[in-house]
């Protein structure tokens, strides 16, 4: 099966323009468009490098290191590797309950994880998009434009993810490289002094959040036409929900909906992920691409992350978050939002619910408890599966007698969002790109519409004067016929004339 | 209580090949300075991000730490100022961008800051550092263990300007 503008139907004599890597997205990926001599659009591609070599990586070390090893797949959301290779462990080790205070410190620490990678999102990476447009000056579009123009903003933005960091600090034990969670439960509890410093500040960390999703309705309204069509298109939708069907990223079960709003399947037991779920290779992509097996590829490809999981719930457990919760919802009037750009109003909604979480915690003694770990029956096969800030992260391991990762299957939120960020930049090529001469604000359209879902492209390195962004003009023989390229100090040149 | 005066933050993926760089210098400058305890924090993490402003608070001087790829040169020793740039990803930040970050969140100056780049040559996952990168670093703790006896930006300055 191929989407619309997938595969060109005639190759051969269309232009290849290349995005080189996407910049603003973690790791590194790359867009194709097929243009004809028109400008016309023929074929769309995003190329994102996945993590297969990490799983072999993994492969004959023994199981009690993964929670740390995994930790290196990504630099923006350790805390999630590290806790969904945990919660596989807890089965391998026969851990079927943990100790309250080993779920509730994992939850802390999970919910830390959330606030400060969405407030980097928002306050860093989209904002520069959302504030000044996406047409904008290039040189304009960065975090410390926006501080310039809106400095509120970008303060709070760096004491929010600090914030976060701290209680990752505190529940990890360390800043990078934490040991917090191990198989079956948590090897510290919070001292009292720790406990104490955090609630100090939770509270300015729900205000700010509030304003966040204040600013980021405002900017929605206030262009509800654009925000609403950009990039927009109908999907299934896939999360975790609780055992009720209230949000919750740390543990539940699957939870499935059509792009009506259906449920396709509820509460599905995440150990047995792959009666639901599988995925198509495709020969263009290193990447796989997912979809719900009841329907098959064509049919079955979904989303996930924050706009899904929003909707996805039936509540929010927390008050404030659930009223924003409820006022997003009925801004779709009944059925599930699919606009891309709803995405960064979601991220909000669910920024504040962790900052409500993490407070609501705070106040919980189990926090200092001292009974931190459980064993059970040794099993040889485990599961784990978490909502990252992207969205579902499944890790399942195989050990042998030996204690050895014998096999390691790890389908990030990017690769379930895969057909989904296809999809987007497609509609976006569809609606700017055809026809007319490419500029470097137009190819911002496409990462603005991949910067919503808030790709990971794997983590690779990251060394000092490594992320240039190039567009290349190539001709059917291969010959380059323009370039416009973004040096690693941001920099937009036209080294071939046009 | 009053920080260090000068913070070190050095980056990287320690399993990615040369990427170790900026963490293993650390761990090895952090040795050769336990000697002038109180005088350097060192601060590592897989990526310099916005919150890397607020480790500067407080400081005279800082420090930043980094493999490069973009280097003729075993190791470069310069310094930095803050600067609107295009840099900014979620996958990290310039340090001229994390100044640039200080000064809009404290509304005031940044410490005179400078930045180490140590070349590297390969970065693969599960490989691990390279000869030649381990030479490089070598170099560049040598330049430390200058860099830590005047710990002054006038000095450092200097050694910037002589490299």
């Amino acid at each position: 099966m191929s989407f619309e503008l997938e595969t060109a139907a005639q190759p051969a004599g269309l232009r290849r323009v290349a995005i080189d890597p996407v910049s603003r997205v973690e790791g590194h990926g790359k867009v194709t468009i097929l243009l004809d001599a028109d400008d016309r659009v023929h074929q769309v591609r995003l190329h994102i490098v996945e993590f297969r070599g990490f799983e072999r990586f993994v492969q004959g070390r023994p199981y009690w290191e993964l929670p740390v090893m995994v930790q290196r797949l990504c630099g923006i959301c350790p805390v999630s590797h590290h806790l969904a290779a945990a919660k596989a462990l807890d089965v391998i080790v026969g851990a079927t309950h943990l100790t309250p205070t080993a779920e509730k410190i994992r939850r802390l620490m999970h919910y830390g994880q959330i606030l400060q990678s969405h407030a980097l999102h928002f306050f860093h990476l989209a904002s520069p998009d959302l504030l000044f447009g996406f047409d904008s000056d290039a040189a304009k579009r960065n975090i410390v434009a926006v501080a310039a123009q809106y400095p509120d903003i970008a303060r709070k933005g760096v004491l929010l993810r600090k914030f976060g960091q701290e209680v990752i600090r505190v529940t990890a034990g360390k800043r990078v490289h934490g040991t917090g969670a191990i198989p079956g439960g948590v090897n510290k509890a919070l001292t009292r002094e720790e406990r104490d410093a955090l609630q100090a500040d939770a509270y300015t960390m729900i205000g700010w959040s509030r304003e966040a999703v204040a600013l980021v309705k405002r900017l929605h309204f206030a262009n509800a036409s654009l925000y609403n069509s950009f990039a927009a298109f109908r999907s299934n939708l896939l999360s975790l929900v609780a055992d009720d069907g209230a949000l919750d990223l740390y543990h539940g079960g699957l939870r499935a909906r059509d792009a009506g709003g259906k449920l396709i399947f509820d509460h599905v037991d995440y150990h047995r992920y792959w009666d639901q779920i599988t995925e198509e290779v495709k020969p263009w992509s290193y990447m796989k691409f997912p979809y719900l097996r009841t329907l098959g590829p064509d049919e079955g490809w979904y989303k996930v992350g924050p706009l899904v999981r929003v909707q996805n719930c039936d509540h929010i457990p927390t008050p404030l978050a659930d009223a924003e919760r409820r006022e997003f919802v009925d801004f779709g009037g009944g059925t599930p939002i699919h606009a891309t750009l709803a995405y960064h109003w979601a991220r909000m909604i669910e920024m504040l619910f962790a900052a409500e979480e993490i407070k609501a915690l705070l106040h919980d003694d189990d926090l200092l408890g001292d009974d931190l770990v459980v064993k059970g029956e040794r099993q040889r096969r485990g599961v784990g599966v978490i909502e990252a800030p992207r969205g579902t992260l499944i890790h399942h391991y195989r050990i042998n007698n030996n204690d050895q990762v014998m096999r390691a299957n790890l389908i990030v939120s990017t690769t379930h969002n895969n057909q989904a960020l296809n999809e987007a930049i497609r509609q976006v090529a569809k609606r700017y790109l055809d026809g007319r001469k490419l500029t470097e604000g137009l190819l911002n359209h496409i990462e603005v519409a991949i910067r919503a879902f808030d790709p990971c492209l794997s983590c690779a390195t990251h060394a000092l004067g490594q992320m240039p962004l190039a567009v290349d003009l190539v001709d059917a023989e291969g010959t380059c016929l323009d370039r416009l390229q973004r040096g690693s100090d941001g920099a937009v040149s036209q080294p071939l004339p046009t | 209580m009053t920080p260090p005066r000068v913070v070190v933050l050095g980056w990287g993926n320690p399993s990615r090949g040369d990427d170790a760089l900026g963490p293993e210098f650390l761990v090895r400058a952090e040795a050769m300075a336990a000697g002038a305890p109180g005088a350097f924090e060192f601060v590592t993490d897989f990526q310099l991000q916005p919150e890397h402003a607020t480790d500067l608070d407080g400081r005279d001087l800082a420090l930043f730490v980094d493999a490069s790829r973009a280097l003729a040169t075993p190791i470069a020793f310069t310094e930095v100022e803050p600067r609107r740039d295009a840099t900014f990803t979620t996958h990290g930040m310039s340090p001229a961008a994390v100044l640039a970050a200080f000064r809009a969140a404290f509304g005031r100056e940044p410490p005179a800051a400078f930045q180490l780049a140590i070349a590297g040559v390969g970065f693969e996952l599960g490989t691990a550092m390279s000869d030649e990168a381990e030479r490089h670093l070598v170099a560049a703790l040598a330049l430390f263990a200058r860099l830590a006896t005047t710990p002054s930006a006038a000095a450092w300055r200097r050694f910037a300007q002589s490299a």
